[in-house]
């Protein structure tokens, strides 16, 4: 599995109340959940995010509420994979479990800039910046994990392991 | 091989002898939890999977809090759709406005959930518990439709924080202070993957109530859980509460923690989170002068009895200042009753404040108090993100219900000594 696309970058504890505020979670239509996705910090996500694109933060990416609206709206707005510094560990469990797929690299989230092209190639666990011409290497998943996200989820995963 | 307490709830409901940390386990669960915002997502992950029942009635509960009452037309479709998941699944405990409080104060009241437990719930502050002895830690809608087909959980096994606590708290000081105290100390990642397992003489001279709010919190250090020791104030409460077996574990004396820390509760001062952090702590003597637009008193963190009978003690024989709206939320229907037989209410009341139905709405800046456009509130709630209650140009300072009630007297932050 690969993923290509332009980086959108954010810095240090982004919560999930601007990924997705609270006044929105009235709904579960993943449409409108991505249509209010980064509201609350970046106004203009909605408007320059391209299917594909990649989203780079630093520390404690997805901290606070366990909402699972927060995966689903970034996944539905398009972007193909988040790597970050860390991952707050409800965040990190949602995207494993819906199918968002993340990567931890602290060199690569503190090195790639906004606007960079990047690809990511999820079996070998290898970030190539394009633009800057840099390669990293991630934090592979357990294979328990990467059983989960070969079958495009935890749902996935049981339904094939309940036959 | 020693293990912490955390550990050895996992490693037995594992059926393992041992589990050490970063082991992936499948743990059978004793309750899975969700709200009225995160169980419309896990029933259409439920209806997925295909089966027409859930592993177990009792061990489920659903508890539309957080946009309840229904605050508009949309959230009402969501708490309909959830009731007629809960009625078909004939699950047990779904507790209907009128029964409702919030879920952190109300399942550990109506004794769902007990020492040794291990629980999940889809809402973070699920590591309320820990105050029990349990393990219960927070996760989402997928993992609790999962919980909910199968009754078990993956986890990785965390490492432990110790923080060994000695003396006790001065007067005016609460649990909340403590636990703002240590979030500010070692940041909202703090403990990130990891326990917070409190332990040590001061234990003994936290109530109930004060371990209820200390737990809450530690998701806000990025925490896996937080949990403390069984013993006679744990015991009191879970049986007044609950008719569930119960299992104290201990951890081993020789148990790995990845780090110690020691806390002289003698030395805890009043402490307030600025925006927009709750690690961004002050103590009350360097908050300097704010202005204040609302208070908050109430929520999972603190709108227990406790914290009920400590803002009525500050407003007693004082008014809310005039440009300061206060409201205070009961977070159950008992407690609400107790503090009303109580005479709190009077007082709440004679000093200006409104009290609410239980509901996590402001909060959230769902409903029932939601902030306009550089407003400030003082609120005794657990999280002060941008726009958390409401604008994002809006502003929250996290404090106890002593400060709370202070600050609302004041309209500016302060303390009961400035009272």
């Amino acid at each position: 599995m690969k993923a290509s696309g332009k980086v959108i970058k954010y810095g240090n504890n982004v919560d999930t109340d601007v990924i997705i505020p609270a006044r929105y979670l009235n709904t579960s239509d993943p449409a409108e959940l991505a249509s209010h996705c980064m509201e609350d910090i970046d106004s203009e996500f909605v408007n320059k995010v391209n299917k594909g694109d990649i989203i780079v933060a630093l520390k404690n990416f997805g901290c606070g509420s366990s909402r699972e609206h927060a995966p689903i709206a970034i996944k539905e707005s398009g972007i193909s994979c988040v790597i970050a510094n860390t991952f707050a560990r409800i965040f990190y469990r949602n995207a494993v479990n819906i199918g968002l797929p993340i990567l931890e690299c602290e060199q690569a989230a503190n090195e790639i800039e906004e606007g960079d092209q990047v690809t990511v190639d999820f079996d070998a666990g290898i970030i190539i910046n394009e633009t800057k011409n840099k390669q990293y290497t991630a934090q592979p998943f357990p294979p328990f994990m990467q059983e989960i996200m070969k079958s495009e989820g935890l749902i996935g995963y049981i339904k094939k392991n309940m036959k | 091989m020693k293990m912490t307490m955390t550990q050895k709830i996992l490693a037995k409901h594992a059926n393992l002898e041992f589990v050490e940390p970063g082991q992936l386990i499948m743990a059978d669960l004793d309750m899975v939890l969700g709200n009225d915002i995160t169980t419309p997502v896990a029933v259409n992950e439920f209806r997925k999977i295909g089966l027409d029942k859930v592993f177990d009635e009792d061990k489920i509960a659903i508890v539309p809090d957080h946009f309840c009452p229904n605050k508009d037309i949309k959230s009402a479709e969501q708490v309909k759709f959830i009731r007629e998941f809960a009625k078909g699944m004939s699950v047990k405990n779904f507790f209907e406005v009128g029964q409702m409080g919030i879920e952190h104060a109300l399942l550990p009241e109506k004794g769902l959930v007990t020492a040794g437990d291990v629980v999940i719930g889809a809402d973070s502050h699920t590591c309320t518990y820990g105050a029990l002895g349990a393990f219960s830690t927070g996760v989402g809608s997928t993992d609790m439709a999962s919980g909910m087909a199968t009754g078990k959980a993956w986890f990785k096994v965390p490492e432990a924080i110790k923080f060994t606590l000695t003396n006790k708290l001065e007067k005016n000081i609460s649990g909340k202070d403590l636990i703002l105290h240590i979030i500010g100390m070692i940041g909202v990642d703090g403990a990130l993957y990891k326990s917070m397992e409190f332990v040590g003489e001061g234990v003994k001279t936290l109530t109930i109530d004060d371990r209820f709010t200390i737990a809450n919190m530690a998701i806000e250090a990025g925490a896996k859980n937080g949990i403390f020791p069984v013993d006679d104030i744990t015991l009191e409460y879970i049986k007044e509460h609950s008719t569930k077996p119960y299992e104290v574990f201990e951890a081993d004396e020789g148990a790995i923690y990845s780090k110690e820390i020691i806390i002289d509760l003698s030395k805890i001062e009043m402490t307030v989170s600025f925006p927009h952090l709750p690690d961004n702590t002050r103590t009350i003597d360097e908050v300097g002068d704010i202005k204040i637009d609302q208070v908050v008193i109430g929520s999972c963190t603190n709108g227990r009895i406790q914290d009920m009978r400590e803002a009525a003690s500050i407003f007693k024989g004082h008014t809310v200042h005039p440009d300061v709206r206060c409201i205070i939320f009961p977070a159950t229907q008992k407690i609400w009753k107790q503090a009303m037989n109580e005479g709190l209410f009077d007082i709440f009341i004679d000093a200006g404040a409104a009290i609410s139905t239980p509901t996590c709405g402001p909060c959230l800046g769902g409903h029932m108090g939601v902030l306009a456009k550089g407003e400030r509130a003082v609120s005794t709630t657990n999280r002060n993100f941008v726009g958390r209650m409401g604008h994002p140009e809006s502003e929250v300072y996290l404090s106890s219900p002593i400060v709370a009630a202070a600050s609302a007297i004041l309209g500016k932050i302060g303390s009961p000594d400035e009272l």
